[in-house]
């Protein structure tokens, strides 16, 4: 096309302009589908790599994983899983996988849920005018930001009953969950403060000059936009606390970590299980990262 | 003009505000009366806006008082009152309705959502009372069509108009405007201007701070000329727009008209350029400009 090149003014330049315009469209569409190709290749070529040399190795074998039923009749409830006392270990390992993997997920959810209901009483209190309420609202962020979250999870494990025995008698599967949604409300304390701050003072003078009361005010102004401003922030807490359940393998909790351990260490698979484990928690986060995108890309097209 | 006044509704009494040590209020007073279309005129920081904002405590007076049917509001500046005094804060906004500079619609409401939220929640009206009154209004602002419209998806002037639904649907005694055309572009302020006169024909009790001086002449009873924290000069708009007595407003208006097709430097983001929209060119000179 250079001669169109040459002759731009020119009256029969205008459809060879339009080709031209529509190769540069063409030419930066193959970039793309490169680029995108290189990358899956790029993915495939190190993770496939890797397994190849185990494999051939001798280093990695899933044979193990095939004894008992096979995993889908646990899926399609065929085979009872509350009949087996451990884990499923006794009724085939794979089992480890899928049991693990909801376990992990469930505490994961409990936890986001409660932690957003410390934040929220946790940022109030740090927006608070009283200072009674602002002083303790500010020591919980501090304290636990300041100490480590496997620290906090030992300590209301096994310090609490040294306090009062009740504690004792808890499920550590209760004990843990509760420690790390302590934990995460603490740094979503800081978020939702943002988050809340963030919403235009002209919003609540607007609210305040319709003669809305304060609580109102907050709960159905500043609440909902505040909530909106935080969700980005709230699904990466997520993805973080998912990874992070697998502390409470240390107390018995018997989540994803704890379940490949055990099923590692009876079967002298440790490789194994604990690279299934590892699988099992980036494809969550992979798959949450993705309904998370998803959920932002909404957010921000209608602004409901 | 067209609804002859009635008795006093509003009286604010020797309003003075400090912010921090800076004395930006000495000693305003204005009453209004039912049916009045007041409006404040002058230069950024001269106080109107702060005043404005001090008759419905959005910002709390360092002196003076505020006094409206049977409620009457000390400044309250160590905020030492209990809750009867907060409690009459909220029966006083109920009574007058604000519109904003930036609009400050419910991003998270419907616009329909927006005008009956307070009435529902504040008066204790009926969803169906109050959403026949928010379709009543959104249709005198010809936004019937967007009531169930996200103010962001709404103009600049959409959503002024939606604002000014959403304070009508208290039906308050007195409506208070806060340069509610300085964040539009110039070709929308015609319509947020002429719902504004039509208000004003009608017998709405106004109390404006702007720089539209068309709106002035069609629509106000009265014109305030503030500087410097007090009021200048009074009267009606003909005598302080065409014939004002005080050198300052004399300057003020020399200056606003000669620099009103150029941008004023107190507000950069004035528009710059003439208009061809006859009804924004009919009422309005637009120059000056800024947060007073």
């Amino acid at each position: 096309m250079t001669a169109s090149v040459q002759t731009p003014q020119h009256e029969a330049g205008r459809p060879e302009k339009a080709a031209i315009v529509g190769q540069i469209i063409e030419a930066d569409r193959r970039r793309r589908r490169m680029a995108r190709a290189t990358f899956v290749a790029t993915w495939a070529a190190i993770i496939g790599g890797l397994v190849a040399v185990l494999a051939i190795g001798g280093a990695i074998n899933l044979d193990f994983l095939n004894e008992g039923p096979p995993w889908w009749r646990f899926i399609l409830g065929e085979v009872d899983v509350s009949a087996d006392g451990i884990s499923g270990i006794a009724i085939g390992p794979l089992h480890f996988v899928i049991t693990g993997a909801f376990a992990t997920i469930l505490i994961s959810v409990v936890a986001i849920t409660l932690a957003v209901g410390f934040a929220l009483l946790g940022s109030v209190g740090r927006l608070s005018k009283n200072s009674v309420v602002y002083a303790v609202a500010t020591l919980y962020v501090s304290l636990v930001r300041g100490t480590p979250l496997l620290v906090q999870i030992l300590f209301i494990w096994l310090a609490l009953p040294q306090i009062w025995q009740g504690f004792g008698k808890v499920d550590a599967l209760i004990m843990g969950t509760f420690a790390v949604a302590f934990n995460y409300g603490a740094y979503m304390t800081e978020i939702f403060r943002a988050g809340i701050q963030a919403v235009p003072n002209g919003q609540r003078e607007a609210a305040a000059a319709l003669g809305l009361g304060e609580r109102r005010i907050f709960a159905r102004i500043v609440l909902p936009q505040a909530f909106r401003i935080v969700i980005p922030a709230i699904g990466n807490e997520f993805i973080a606390m998912i990874k992070d359940t697998s502390l409470l393998a240390v107390i018995g909790v018997q989540e994803l970590l704890w379940k490949a351990r055990t099923v590692g260490s009876q079967n002298f698979k440790m490789l194994e299980t604990l690279l299934l484990a590892a699988l099992v928690y980036w494809v969550l986060t992979i798959i949450f990262s993705f309904f998370q995108e998803r959920m932002e890309k909404r957010m921000s097209r209608g602004d409901r | 003009m067209s609804v002859p006044l009635g008795p006093i509704v509003l009286e604010a009494t020797d309003i003075e505000k400090y912010f921090g040590p800076n004395h930006v209020l000495h000693g305003v007073s204005l009453a209004v009366r039912r049916h009045e279309t007041v409006m404040l005129i002058g230069r950024s920081g001269s106080g109107k806006t702060t005043f404005l904002r001090c008759l419905n405590f959005l910002e709390e007076p360092t002196v003076g008082s505020v006094a409206m049917g049977d409620l009457r509001i000390e400044a309250d500046p160590l905020q030492r009152a209990g809750s009867d005094r907060k409690r009459d804060i909220r029966q006083l906004r109920q009574q007058t309705g604000m519109v904003f500079q930036e609009f400050n619609l419910f991003p998270h409401m419907s616009v329909l959502d927006n005008c009956i939220e307070a009435p529902m929640h504040v008066k204790g009206v009926s969803r169906d009372e109050a959403v026949a009154t928010a379709e009543r209004f959104l249709d005198k602002v010809q936004l019937l069509d967007k009531r169930d419209e996200y103010p962001d998806r709404m103009s600049g002037g959409q959503k002024q108009r939606a604002a000014i639904a959403r304070a009508l649907c208290m039906e308050p005694e007195v409506l208070l405007f806060d340069e509610p055309t300085s964040a539009l572009d110039p070709e929308l302020i015609g319509e947020v201007i002429v719902v504004m006169e039509q208000l004003a024909h009608e017998g709405s009790t106004m109390i404006v701070v702007s720089h539209e001086m068309a709106f002035a002449r069609e629509a106000a009873d009265r014109v305030l000329y503030l500087e410097g924290g007090s009021i200048v000069e009074e009267g009606p708009p003909e005598q302080i727009l065409d014939d004002p007595q005080e050198e300052p407003t004399k300057q003020f208006l020399r200056r606003f008209l000669s620099e009103g097709a150029k941008a004023p430097p107190a507000h950069a983001t004035e528009p710059t350029s003439p208009f061809d929209d006859p009804i924004a060119k009919a009422t309005s000179l637009h120059g000056g400009g800024g947060a007073g």
